[in-house]
């Protein structure tokens, strides 16, 4: 399955039945300078929508949203040593954690890169 | 994502003469006191720092106030309402002060020049218009208070800055720290005080609006000059220790427990008379209920402004009131209140982030030293 983005600015690859989710390189560019992420710990039992971690950047911290229902199974640990593979690579190696999903379909109403980089551009 | 996108332009905010210049080099601008200003350029602001710690930037500041009071004795005038020595500050050089209130708290940290027949101030932003009302209505009738809104101020910070503004105006070289003199700069009129707010030698430079811009060119025409932000301002002036009005100082924490019992001069603790003086003088005699200090986080996560201080017992000691990442630094750093008895270096405390206990350690300030220029 081709990425798929959210109007909070997350994005998820489905790598077979485990999903991976980032940010948007929109989100990355908005945010500036990231120096740390507050990874899910695994196992965390996310409802689309809440909070599922943290970004800091020079400026602020902001919260990442879950894109979808279903518990966390691996946060990506190359961020610890190196946060800046988020601002490098947002929808590559910044990836930030798996997780499995309660209900595939949750993703249907997602937007494909088509959509999501008309909506951006929307956005000004 | 929080979608915290600031807007492109928002109605009401005003410009400062360096606006057109700013957009051409990139400048992200934000909201900042009421004006658009440039939060970042192109580089970032870790590059921007870094920068700075290493070369030499230029910052727009010209949306702090800048202002005259003339008259005969403006120094005693001014006593009145600050701690500061400013009757026996000499011609040609600065001095850094507080307004006070009658409950001992900070209204605004300021700059004082003695420029011969007057004294120049250069105050904060967000606090202009109410220093000037409070100036203009508590010695209004004896010192004539002159606001100059037609001058652009500029900032050229960094190890590099004495020999770049030199190849400009030779005699800025030797100027000691916190001295100031009216010179010219590539032919325009300007007032220039060795001073600043990232911890590193540096200039201040009072300058027409009409020529700010020309100006400015002329200094980020030097290789080793680059445009630099508020975002690098604010990193740069928190690993140096010094406060931001607003959030480490404010009109409730005294001279005292900010950590600037220095402002507060000898002569003006014998002689009094400034607004706060029975509580100032009384925590400068038995000690602060709590004190300004540096933190570091152990780990690696920022603990922002707010993030509540607690002990190891779990009890509430404190505020975070700057925090962020530190880019000289490597990591995060903050400063904050604590109660008096957890004011020792090296004492442990747990920063509270996320409904989780972050440890961390009270530190000496700065977090970097400062490098201003000593002849």
């Amino acid at each position: 399955m081709a990425i798929k983005y959210t109007k909070d600015h997350e994005w998820i690859i489905m790598e077979g039945e485990i999903a991976v989710v980032g940010i948007s390189d929109y989100a990355q560019e908005q945010l500036g300078e990231i120096v740390y992420v507050e990874l899910p710990e695994v196992g965390k039992q996310l409802d689309k929508g809440d909070e599922a971690c943290v970004i800091e950047s020079v400026k602020a911290a902001s919260e990442i949203y879950a894109p979808a229902s279903g518990d966390v199974t691996e946060g990506n640990q190359d961020l610890d040593g190196a946060p800046g593979k988020v601002n490098e690579d947002a929808t590559g190696e910044g990836w930030l954690f798996k997780m499995t999903l309660n209900d595939p379909t949750e993703l249907n109403d997602m937007m494909d890169a088509g959509a999501y980089k008309e909506f951006v551009e929307d956005l000004g | 994502m929080n979608n915290q996108k600031a807007p492109k332009t928002e109605q009401g905010l005003k410009q400062t003469p360096l606006d057109a210049l700013h957009r051409e080099s990139g400048g992200k601008m934000v909201p900042f006191a009421g004006y658009d200003m440039p939060v970042q350029f192109e580089a970032g602001i870790i590059a921007e720092h870094l920068h700075t710690r290493e070369k030499a930037s230029v910052f727009d500041v010209s949306h702090m106030g800048q202002a005259l009071l003339k008259g005969d004795n403006t120094g005693a005038a001014l006593e009145t309402l600050v701690p500061g020595d400013i009757q026996g500050l000499n011609e040609g050089r600065t001095r850094y002060t507080l307004l006070t209130n009658e409950q001992g708290g900070i209204l605004d940290d300021l700059m004082v020049t003695n420029q011969g027949d007057h004294l120049y101030l250069v105050v904060n932003a967000a606090c202009k218009e109410g220093d000037f009302a409070h100036i203009q209505d508590r010695i209004g009738d004896v010192a004539d208070l002159e606001i100059l809104d037609d001058r652009a101020l500029i900032a050229i910070q960094g190890p590099a800055a004495a020999a770049v503004l030199s190849r400009l105006q030779p005699s800025v070289e030797t100027m000691p720290f916190m001295s100031a003199d009216a010179i010219d700069i590539g032919g325009i009129a300007c007032f220039v005080t060795r001073s600043g707010y990232t911890g590193e030698d540096g200039y201040e430079i009072s300058v027409p609006a009409a020529d700010a811009e020309t100006l400015a060119r002329l200094l980020l025409d030097e290789a080793e000059v680059k445009p630099a932000g508020l975002g690098a301002r604010d990193t740069l002036r928190l690993e140096a220790g010094l406060c931001l009005y607003g959030n480490d100082i404010d009109g409730h924490t005294t001279p005292i427990e900010a950590g600037l019992s220095w402002a507060v001069n000898k002569r003006r603790r014998i002689e009094r008379g400034f607004p706060g003086d029975d509580i100032i003088l009384s925590q400068l005699k038995d000690g602060a209920p709590r004190k300004r200090v540096g933190i570091k986080p152990d780990g690696k996560a920022p603990a922002r402004a707010h993030t509540v201080i607690e002990d190891l017992g779990g009890n509430t000691i404190g505020e975070v009131t700057s925090g962020g990442y530190g880019p000289s630094v490597g990591g995060p750093i903050a400063m904050g209140y604590v109660e008096a008895a957890f004011t020792d270096p090296d004492t442990s405390v747990n920063l509270m982030v996320r409904g989780k206990a972050l440890a961390a350690k009270v530190t000496k300030l700065p977090f970097v030293q400062q490098r201003y220029y000593k002849p």
